[in-house]
């Protein structure tokens, strides 16, 4: 019985969140359309709420990231009380294990873990997907070597192989970054190269060979546009995939360096709290899904601009 | 046994009939075991398979005594051998395999008598040639064992007839007894002067009956086990649960009945599951902070003398610990043992005393680093984040190196200059102090080197006369709690949590986790 | 044309050969290169020089490096993985068990994922934008925000407290396959949560990719119901990327699982390797590598050789 009122509890809760979002996102929709130069209004106007709503948490997410120490109430590793202390006015979401406000937490978190995964998913894809687009382009012995290599790579699982890594270089932030965006690389070089191969048999690349273009134009121009849907869609997941690397890592004892917050680590550190039914593991993690979904409903938004479809 | 009358010469042994009759004389600890819990049932009863679940176990563990280090292969290995001595659950020592002992006057040369008629699971009866083979194995050349640094102090051993074993010692030590129920040195059976290493024979209260290292170990009770009064179960099956959370949830689930390494985050939640109880024993096992001492800035006694003031014990002993501990003194002997330095003033928190330290040492203001995993110890990497905010109020700023789990051991502790490290205790001051502060000592953590504590040290090992003996001992904490390079800040509970069918005495021996490792042989189900 | 993929799978395997000698090489490095030995990490605390020396005298670790991997490679060309060097089995009994019981979790939760993956997959393109589209996404995006041992205490909180399924996936050799996948289902659900949003939304994004394409244009001219263009024509030709990234999420069920390994105690490859690389046990973390490896290998071999027989133009290529 405690059970059925509490899913019931839950659905409604989950109900009046969405409506919520809902009505945030058509706010900001019309203020966004309003007060934008008229370029962007236009196309601000055929975006769905729920683009609208990815917006609004990206948006939200990266002012608090860049002025988490003006808007947190306390030190980002003050210790203001006692452990788990419950909700309360002083400290709005309580606080953590060793008496630290889990909301400056949160805050400080975002600026420490969005930066993280921001730069090294860009390097991962800046990396991979170059590799994969010039070696389905170009074909031959340098796709051969580069997709062996890869393959090698890829065959360590990815886990064991950022743990050799990092206890071989040492964990300081730039290593994790580095470490991490060079396992999420071959991902992405795979996923290039399949689409880009899809991609260089095209008439209209043959055309363009035959026309004489050069390889990096020909890449740029002719190939990038064409395989950029599936990559994007990637980049949305490969994002929150970082956050999981940080979450695992730190169950290894590899994560980002105390004090530091970072929601991954923050996941772990209280999670056995979800078994007893208390939420507060729930926080980061709600966190690390809200920008999730936020950033993928853009993804989508921009997906299905790509696409070309009107409907 | 030809001294045993003579109160003069013969200090510490324990007469057959005094073991017989369960009255154990020898070397009184008063390492009760801290109870929390209802009175335990009155009479034990047989019955049952009891399932475990530890909080330890890997898949490279093995029948190797030489390479046990975790309370999974502890508790397995005391389930199916035996040992010449037992601390009992008092902290007293009693006989197991050895049913008495005797010691010269100068406590060099030590006589054990075996008891009769024991045999083997595989009913190879047990004699001297498979002890002396069993604490050869560590001894040696070619010993890798983690045991070998202890049974170093061994010159000779030597059968006298068929049931007494004379050992001799390099020096005198009053404690030897309690160095033999070590867990490294069960009494396995042995061909041509060898065990063998690979064997899961023993002559304890459980026969194995499967092991998959790393995963599950399931044993049946031997059916001619000479305890009679103890193994009350049927059968055990103990599994290797790692992660906090499964463990709790495998108890609350009813999959396992005692699981050990209750998370202390969530320990105050798991209190209020219907049907479970948690049980803590306080004992010798506590977490420090080590220094290199030979190093700047911990060369300096009064730096070292500013960070102990910098810390607030009581918030790790609340925070860290979840309250199931004690606060440290700096110094490895917890306030339950024998000779514990009952008078010596405590180290609290007090950032002017720390900052007059500094100012002693010539400093304003102290910039260190201090690394810790938590393979150190569980939530070490918190303690350290506590440890320093606290500091920086003394003007000492602590910077916290999160280091790796993997290889933390090999790597971090003694290399790094301050790390963070765990000790599990010994059961006497002696094995302590020689163990991590005696000059030289290979796991002298700090390198610390003290000319009148290791003079102490060596007197107070040979010394036989109780009083002067606590004097010394008194005297050896007051000098490593005011010039040691280790900060000990708490002495940590074992924390373990079983399901209200499963009894226990009513004294649980706190040496080790899980009764001293030998739950499965005292415990019963209700 | 079909001899042409066998042309390209032999020369994938012989390739293969070469990635899996290339692996062993660099592990076999990497391991070299991590601070501390077995020697040291099994006794760890309790080491000291004299123990160590011992220890590594015993497993022959004082010849040179490139003796010792010679003498492993020696052993495994004709067949022998050797034995542990930390507890001496003999490694293709330690590993046997183990991979079968990684393979079967893999299967089990590939075998719910994959078709789940799909048809939501090809459903969210088909109601594009529309409220089940909606949901479905933020369903899975949330599910693998959460770390997976997240996501496994939540399950077991609602599913095995609750005393539906056990929290703990003890597997005993003699049980019966219902019995084992009665009490590998939480694992299994928390790995296909895991996967499947990913799998689910690159379908998703490759079918909408085509469908402005001119000749689904046209099929939609000529009449043609939505649901039987996408299957039809946009499916076929979306093919090659979602191979792709199925076939990389089944290479991380087998490989990368050691984290749900942990939290449900159920004894698999993931596990062993990392209980090997921090005991630093050289020669089973080569064994279980060369597993991995070969799973890699064999799956990416499978995508491709798919994937290129889905787009006819690969296949003809001039």
């Amino acid at each position: 019985m405690d059970a059925l009122i509490g899913f019931l509890t839950a659905l409604l809760w989950i109900a009046a969140v969405i409506v919520a979002a809902a009505g945030v996102a058509w706010v900001f929709k019309t203020v966004a359309i309003a007060l934008a130069p008229a370029g962007v209004a236009k196309v601000l106007r055929t975006a769905p709420l729920t683009a609208n709503f990815g917006i609004i948490v990206i948006i939200v997410y990266v002012t608090v990231a860049i002025l988490a120490p003006l808007i947190a109430p306390y030190g980002e590793r003050e210790v203001v009380g006692g452990e788990y202390l419950p909700w309360s006015t002083t400290h709005l979401l309580g606080t953590d294990n060793l008496g630290r406000d889990m909301l400056t937490r949160l805050i400080y978190g975002a600026r420490n873990t969005v930066g993280i995964a921001f730069v090294t998913t860009g390097l991962a894809f800046a990396l991979g997907s170059i590799l994969g687009l010039l070696a389905a382009t170009v074909g031959g012995w340098l796709d051969q070597l580069l997709s062996r290599i890869v393959d090698i790579l890829m065959a360590i699982p990815s886990l064991i192989f950022a743990l050799l890594l990092l206890t071989i270089v040492g964990t300081s932030v730039v290593n994790m970054i580095l470490v991490i965006a060079l396992i999420d690389s071959t991902r992405v070089y795979r996923l290039a190269r399949a689409v880009a191969m899809n991609i260089v048999v095209m008439d209209y690349v043959e055309a363009a060979r035959l026309r004489g273009e050069g390889l990096w134009r020909l890449i740029v121009r002719e190939i990038l546009p064409n395989a950029s849907a599936p990559l994007v869609a990637e980049f949305g997941l490969r994002f929150c995939f970082v956050f999981l690397m940080i979450s695992a890592l730190s169950f290894l004892g590899l994560g980002i360096q105390p004090p530091t917050a970072d929601w991954g680590s923050m996941v772990r550190d209280n999670a056995t709290l979800i078994t007893f039914g208390d939420i507060t593991p729930l926080l980061p993690a709600g966190a690390i899904a809200l920008l999730t979904v936020g950033v993928n409903f853009v993804v989508d938004w921009m997906l299905h601009r790509a696409s070309g479809l009107k409907e | 046994m030809k001294n045993t009358s003579d109160e003069n010469t013969i200090i510490h042994g324990v007469s057959r009939r005094e073991v017989l009759q369960g009255a154990t004389a020898f070397g009184a600890l008063a390492m009760t075991g801290l109870l929390s819990g209802r009175p335990a049932a009155a009479q034990p009863k047989q019955g049952g398979v009891l399932r475990i679940g530890m909080g330890h176990g890997a898949t490279t563990d093995s029948y190797d005594p030489a390479t046990w280090d975790q309370a999974f292969v502890q508790v397995f290995a005391t389930a199916r051998h035996g040992y010449l001595t037992e601390v009992a659950a008092d902290g007293s020592l009693v006989g197991e395999v050895a049913e008495s002992w005797e010691a010269s006057p100068d406590a060099k040369v030590w006589r054990f008598k075996l008891r009769d008629g024991l045999t083997f699971h595989s009913g190879k009866p047990v004699t001297t040639d498979d002890v002396i083979a069993s604490i050869n194995h560590h001894r040696g050349e070619d010993s890798k064992s983690g045991a070998k640094p202890i049974v170093q102090e061994i010159v000779e051993m030597k059968a006298e007839g068929d049931d007494i074993l004379v050992f001799t010692l390099a020096g005198g030590n009053a404690d030897f007894p309690f160095v033999l129920s070590d867990y490294h040195l069960p009494i396995m059976p042995s061909a041509d002067g060898k065990i063998d290493p690979t064997s899961a024979d023993g002559c304890g209260g459980y026969v194995v009956e499967s092991y998959e290292p790393g995963v599950r170990a399931q044993l049946k009770r031997n059916p001619n086990f000479w305890k009679t009064d103890r193994a009350h179960f049927d059968g055990i099956e103990m599994l290797s649960i790692l992660d906090a959370a499964a463990r709790q949830n495998a108890l609350v689930t009813g999959e396992v009945d005692v699981i050990d390494r209750v998370d202390l985050n969530t320990v105050h939640l798991l209190k209020r599951a219907p049907g479970i109880e948690i049980l803590d024993t306080t004992g010798t096992q506590h977490f420090t902070f080590a220094m290199d001492t030979r190093v700047g800035p911990f060369d300096d006694n009064n730096v070292r003398m500013a960070l102990k003031y910098a810390i607030d014990r009581e918030e790790l002993v609340e925070k860290i610990l979840n309250g199931y501990g004690a606060v440290g003194n700096d110094h490895p002997i917890g306030q339950s043992q024998r000779y514990h330095a009952d008078d010596l003033e405590q180290h609290s928190y007090d950032p002017d005393k720390a900052k007059y330290y500094l100012k002693q040492a010539g400093l304003d203001n102290l910039d260190v680093t201090l690394s810790a995993a938590d393979a150190a110890f569980a939530g070490a990497v918190d303690a350290a984040v506590l440890y320093s905010e606290k500091a920086a109020a003394a003007g000492i700023n602590i910077q916290v190196a999160r280091e790796a789990n993997d290889g933390y051991w090999s790597n971090v502790w003694m290399k790094k200059p301050w790390s963070a490290v765990y000790w599990g205790g010994r059961p006497t001051e002696d094995w302590m102090f020689t163990t991590a502060y005696a000059s030289g000592a290979a796991w002298n953590d700090s390198f610390w080197e003290n000319d009148r504590f290791n003079e102490l040290l060596l007197a107070a090992r040979a010394e036989l006369d109780e009083n002067k003996r606590r004097d010394m001992y008194v005297e050896m904490q007051g000098i490593v709690s005011n010039d040691g390079g280790v900060v000990v800040p708490m002495f940590a509970s074992y924390v373990m949590a079983h399901s209200d069918k499963v009894m226990h005495p009513e004294v649980v021996g706190a040496n080790w986790t899980m009764d001293g490792f030998r739950a499965v042989e005292r415990w019963w189900f209700a | 044309m079909v001899n042409s993929i066998w042309l390209m799978i032999a020369q994938r395997l012989g390739l293969g050969l070469v990635t899996l000698f290339v692996i062993s090489l660099l592990i076999f490095g990497a391991v070299e290169l991590l601070p501390g030995d077995i020697a040291q990490e099994m006794l760890g605390q309790s080491a000291t020089p004299e123990t160590v020396a011992a220890f590594r005298r015993e497993l022959g670790l004082d010849l040179p490096a490139h003796e010792r991997y010679l003498n492993w490679l020696g052993g495994v060309v004709q067949g022998d993985f050797g034995n542990s060097l930390a507890n001496g089995r003999p490694i293709t009994d330690l590993i046997a068990g183990r991979l079968g019981n990684t393979l079967f979790l893999a299967l089990y939760a590939a075998a719910i994922a994959v078709p789940l993956a799909l048809v939501l997959g090809i459903l969210a393109a088909l109601y594009r934008n529309s409220w089940f589209d909606r949901a479905i996404n933020v369903f899975t995006l949330s599910s693998i925000s959460f770390p997976e041992f997240f996501v496994a205490y939540i399950l077991i909180f609602y599913l095995a407290q609750s005393g539906l399924f056990p929290s703990i996936a003890k597997i005993t050799p003699d049980a019966t396959l219902g019995e084992k996948l009665y009490r590998t289902f939480l694992p299994a659900l928390t790995l296909t949560l895991v996967v499947t949003a990913h799998m689910m939304r690159m379908t998703r994004a490759a079918i909408i990719n085509l469908l402005a394409s001119p000749y689904i244009e046209m099929a939609r001219l000529k009449g043609m119901s939505p649901g039987r263009i996408i299957v039809k024509h946009a499916l076929p030709n979306a093919l090659a990327p979602i191979i792709n990234v199925v076939a990389l999420n089944l290479a991380y069920l087998i490989t990368g699982v050691v984290v749900v390994e942990v939290v449900f105690v159920y004894p698999g490859l993931g596990q062993l390797m990392v209980d090997s690389v921090s005991k630093r046990d050289i020669t089973v973390v080569q064994a279980a590598s060369l597993i991995f490896a070969c799973a890699y290998v064999l799956l990416n071999l499978t995508a491709d050789v798919l994937s290129t027989l889905s787009n006819p133009r690969l296949v003809h290529k001039r």
